[in-house]
């Protein structure tokens, strides 16, 4: 949906300017003559992304930040609950052109997602050139931290260094982070209210991390400042773009065996289903049944049945209709703060 | 002070930083010539910037804020919010070391600006002024103040940063602190850094730092900061030199963005200048003040930078057809309004008291839900010992300040009626000459014209009429003659100015500083009211000449505007010999006067 798209000049030049600076940068390392700090925001601001959704209560802010990732409208950013009424997803690119966006994927593993917005020719960010930070690199955070910038204002800009590349040990309110792998740890405040999803970059403007949601370090309470590097996100971008994790039922080639499994038989008894996307959590698990001698547990959260994505009761079943029920189930659930992966094999 | 730590698990960092600090120790000498260069200026200019910033105490030294010193003769900027609690008399230490007496000159509270003045010396270092419209984000920037009042020795902090967005709105702290325009930053600005400076990477000073955007990690930096603009401050310095209490401006109009992403008038008051010059519900709004109105943001940002008074060039689209014209911008506040908010509202917005936290939550606590959403804070200064304990200014600074009610401190404005009416004297002296005066000479069409300006009549003769007018009465009735918005009138209030001085023609005060339609620079300008109208003189800063004037018969309508030019010498006197009249749109006639004959 195209409200308002008014200059297309600029992102022609931007464009322009992008490539002369990367040829730039590519002919010689940074000296006096490198393009100012000033120069390069300017190639950076058109491939952010401001991303407004579900919140705006009880302090939960309703937006976030994003990067644009293809030139046909893919945006990366953090999995959130602004991204929860997926009807409900609007991203403004930085001429303030305001769009509807569309859900393609999650990771709940990295807690990244993937929008895409209908539009072609933008500027974007080549994942194939992003590159790697070490500790002491200059970076730049570019995001709309505490949702300043509206329409067509720019997203604001932050300046630091990599302070260290370490594991994450952080915790959101009473929870553990799902991810656990390497992050940036940033010498800068990058992680306030909206700025999840935004872009760090090296000072080049060249992408190497997404900004992480706001987490508190597991054992001192402080507030992190991260983000996730592109090389720990690159196969699941790909994934989710590739639709490998979609469910079974997007797939118009797939077709249900005779006798296909469900939960009944695998013994696996769900939450009741009274939400539109209730999601799929174990209530109880049948004694002596494929489930229980799997090792589920009752309030495990199934995220994944054989790497494809479920997220309500109703996609569980659908999914488990697209598996023969001589083959065997791969689960993955969210116990607490821990992802285990479990295998029901058929009696 | 820094808050940020790192996860354990990384005690490694700090023994590699030890021996990479070392490293870098031998490396100074390798360092490339440019390189130390580069390094050596940067020092230099900011240790050049710290001298001019000011560490603001209240009087009996409890709380306090920054500042920054722009003239030599010791006039500072600083916040409102800074200022608010001091009251008209406070104490400033510089990084000289010393502690100077400082009083209160003019405040702007929406905009969160005050104009002290710092007492004793007329050689105070003095910051350069930047050009906040030319800064971009990116840029390098350094900020210079009192965080957390650690000056206890006057040495001010500084911390490093760049532009991290430039034109930003923050809306309204409390009922004013509306951040119009301002420039954000992420050199670390904390409480006690209000009201210093923000200079660009060469020392220009480019904002005073007043807001932050705080939330769940405290009342500490977040990486965003915001300073009011220098060029804004720009045009607001004339009014707050003159001791005033300044109200920022509103259009009259509303405006929001249609589908097609147009700005467009919503509702417009029939009782505003926009309405009297044309601009009506539906018009698209193309620029205002001399900038692109995108969106509706875009034209709030510029709303904000101009004084109540002040004239802007406006250009609106109607169907195809596009206008441009001259708007006259009302007061954002009513005049009593403004003034009950400066009485009663406290400077800061009230910070609601902790809430109990259960005992085993982790210090420093997640957001309560039910908390309010976050908005951007003031860094005021952190409470410092008891409240409200100020000092009374020793004698020699009490001379300077003077309590009347709608003033900051009316000494000042008394000072600066008194500097432009000496200005204006310099071209003449009309004491003397309490008699009939008489200009003479013809219209630009070549139609002859004569007017007598008398004690108990006004007489002209004029192309299409012959009109009389008795100044003794209520001058609002006798707006002659007919299309000239009251040319008779307006030269007798022109006269008694120049023959009985500000003191003598009624109650006059020193407006500020206003821009002329198609003229450079800014005016001074005198109000002053006689016989129920009030007339606005605009002086001419360069020559001290009057360079026009305007007569408001009454509130919401179009004044009669007279502008002086081609002054040359009549006598040992210099006066205009040519006057533009205009009312509203309509230019009434360009007098060309040939002829003065001023009777003692």
């Amino acid at each position: 949906m195209l409200i308002k798209r008014q200059q297309p000049l600029p992102r022609v030049h931007a464009l322009v300017a992008c490539a002369l600076l990367a040829a730039a940068g590519w002919a010689r390392p940074a000296t006096a003559q490198s393009p100012s700090l000033a120069d390069v925001i300017e190639t950076i601001q058109p491939k952010i992304v401001k991303i407004y959704g579900s919140g705006g209560l009880h302090g939960l802010e309703a937006y976030q930040s994003g990067v644009l990732i293809s030139a046909d409208g893919h945006v990366l950013t953090a999995w959130s609950y602004v991204l929860d009424a997926e009807e409900y997803i609007t991203a403004v690119l930085d001429d303030g052109a305001r769009y509807g966006a569309t859900l393609v994927n999650h990771d709940p593993r990295l807690d990244v997602a993937i929008l895409k917005i209908e539009a072609t020719n933008l500027p974007c960010f080549n994942l194939d050139e992003a590159v790697s930070l070490q500790p002491g690199d200059r970076v730049l955070a570019l995001s709309n931290l505490f949702g300043i910038a509206v329409g067509d204002e720019a997203a604001s800009a932050l300046y630091g260094t990599v302070a260290a590349v370490s594991p994450l040990t952080a915790r959101r309110g009473a929870f553990t982070s799902l991810y656990s792998g390497p992050v940036y740890v940033l010498d800068v405040p990058t992680n306030n209210p909206g700025a999840a999803g935004g872009a760090v970059t090296d000072r080049q403007g060249r992408l190497a991390g997404l900004i992480g949601k706001e987490l508190r370090h597991a054992l001192d309470n402080t507030w992190l400042n991260f983000a996730i590097p592109i090389a720990e996100l690159r196969s699941s971008i790909e994934a989710m773009r590739a639709g490998r994790q979609l469910p079974r039922r997007a797939d118009a080639t797939a077709r249900k065996p005779a006798t296909a499994h469900t939960p009944a038989a695998l013994g696996l008894v769900l939450v009741p289903d009274v939400l539109p996307k209730t999601p799929p959590f174990v209530d109880q698990l049948r004694a002596d049944s494929p489930a229980q001698s799997a090792g589920l547990q009752p309030d495990d959260l199934i995220l994944f049945v054989n790497d494809r994505m479920v997220s309500s009761c109703k996609e569980l079943v659908e999914e488990l209709s697209f598996i023969d029920h001589i083959d065997a189930v791969r689960l993955t659930v969210q116990r607490g703060s821990e992802l285990i992966d479990v295998e029901l094999k058929p009696r | 002070m820094n808050a940020l730590s790192l996860p354990p698990g990384l005690a490694g960092l700090a023994v590699s930083l030890t021996l990479s600090c070392q490293a870098l120790h031998g490396l100074a000498q390798e360092l490339p010539a440019p390189v130390q260069q580069a390094q050596q200026a940067r020092i230099d200019t900011m240790a050049r910037a710290a001298r001019t910033a000011v560490a603001v105490f209240e009087s009996g030294g409890n709380g306090g804020g920054s500042g920054v010193v722009i003239t030599p003769d010791g006039y500072a900027l600083s916040n409102y919010h800074v200022v608010k609690p001091a009251g008209t008399y406070m104490r400033c230490g510089m990084a000289d070391g010393n502690l100077y007496d400082a009083v209160l000159v003019g405040i702007d509270p929406t905009g969160d600006v005050a104009l002290i003045k710092l007492l004793g010396r007329d050689d105070f270092p003095v910051a350069e002024m930047g050009d906040s419209d030319r800064v971009r984000v990116g840029d390098w920037c350094f900020a210079v103040g009192n965080p957390f009042l650690l000056a206890t020795d006057f040495q001010p902090s500084v911390s490093y940063g760049i532009v991290s967005g430039v034109h930003r709105y923050q809306p309204p702290a409390g009922t004013l602190l509306e951040y119009t325009d301002c420039l954000q930053t992420d050199a670390a600005i904390n409480p006690g850094n209000s009201g210093g400076p923000l200079f660009d990477a060469d020392g220009r000073l480019i904002g005073i730092n007043g807001r932050c955007s705080f939330e769940k990690r405290g009342r500490v930096n977040v990486g965003v900061g915001y300073a009011i603009s220098i060029n804004q401050i720009k045009q607001f310095l004339g009014h707050l030199r003159g001791g005033r209490i300044v109200d920022h401006a509103t259009l009259g109009a509303t405006v929001a963005t249609d589908e097609r992403g147009r700005v467009i008038v919503t509702d417009i008051l029939d009782t505003s200048d926009a309405y009297r010059r044309g601009l009506r519900y539906g018009d698209q709004l193309l620029s205002f003040g001399g900038r692109a109105v995108t969106t509706v943001n875009s034209f709030k940002n510029t709303l904000g930078i101009f004084p109540r008074g002040w004239r802007v060039p406006v250009t609106f689209r109607r169907d195809t057809e596009v206008h441009n014209v001259y708007v006259r911008l009302a007061g954002v506040h009513a005049w009593e309004e403004l003034l009950t908010q400066v009485e009663q509202t406290p400077a800061t917005p009230p910070v609601p008291p902790p809430r109990p936290r259960p005992a085993d939550a982790p210090p420093g606590g997640d957001r309560d839900p039910s908390d309010p959403p976050p908005v951007p804070e003031l860094p005021g200064p952190p409470p410092l010992g008891a409240p409200g304990r100020n000092e009374p200014p020793p004698a020699e600074v009490a001379q300077l300040i003077e309590a009347r009610p709608g003033y900051a401190n009316y000494y000042f404005n008394t000072l600066n009626r008194d500097r432009v009416w000496t200005a204006c004297r310099q071209q003449g002296d009309f004491h003397s000459l309490t008699g009939t005066w008489i200009l003479a000479g013809q219209f630009s069409n070549a139609a002859p014209f004569e007017i007598q300006l008398g004690n108990d009549v006004l007489a002209g003769q004029f192309p299409a009429s012959r009109d009389r007018v008795d100044p003794r009465i209520d001058l609002d009735q006798q707006l002659l003659p007919h299309g000239s918005g009251g040319l008779l009138p307006a030269l007798h209030l022109w006269r008694r100015l120049l023959q009985l001085g500000p003191q003598d023609f009624g109650e006059m005060y020193y407006l500020g500083t206003v821009p002329l339609p198609g003229r450079d620079g800014l005016f001074d300008v005198l109000v002053g009211t006689h016989n129920v109208v009030e007339t606005h003189f605009m002086f001419d800063p360069q020559t001290g000449r009057l360079a026009a004037l305007e007569m408001y018969p009454a509130a919401n309508t179009d004044p009669c505007e007279i502008y002086f030019d081609d002054y040359r010498p009549v006598e040992d006197r210099w006066l205009p010999h040519r006057m533009t009249v205009q009312a509203g749109d309509t230019v009434y006639a360009a007098l060309v006067i040939e002829r003065y004959e001023l009777a003692p």
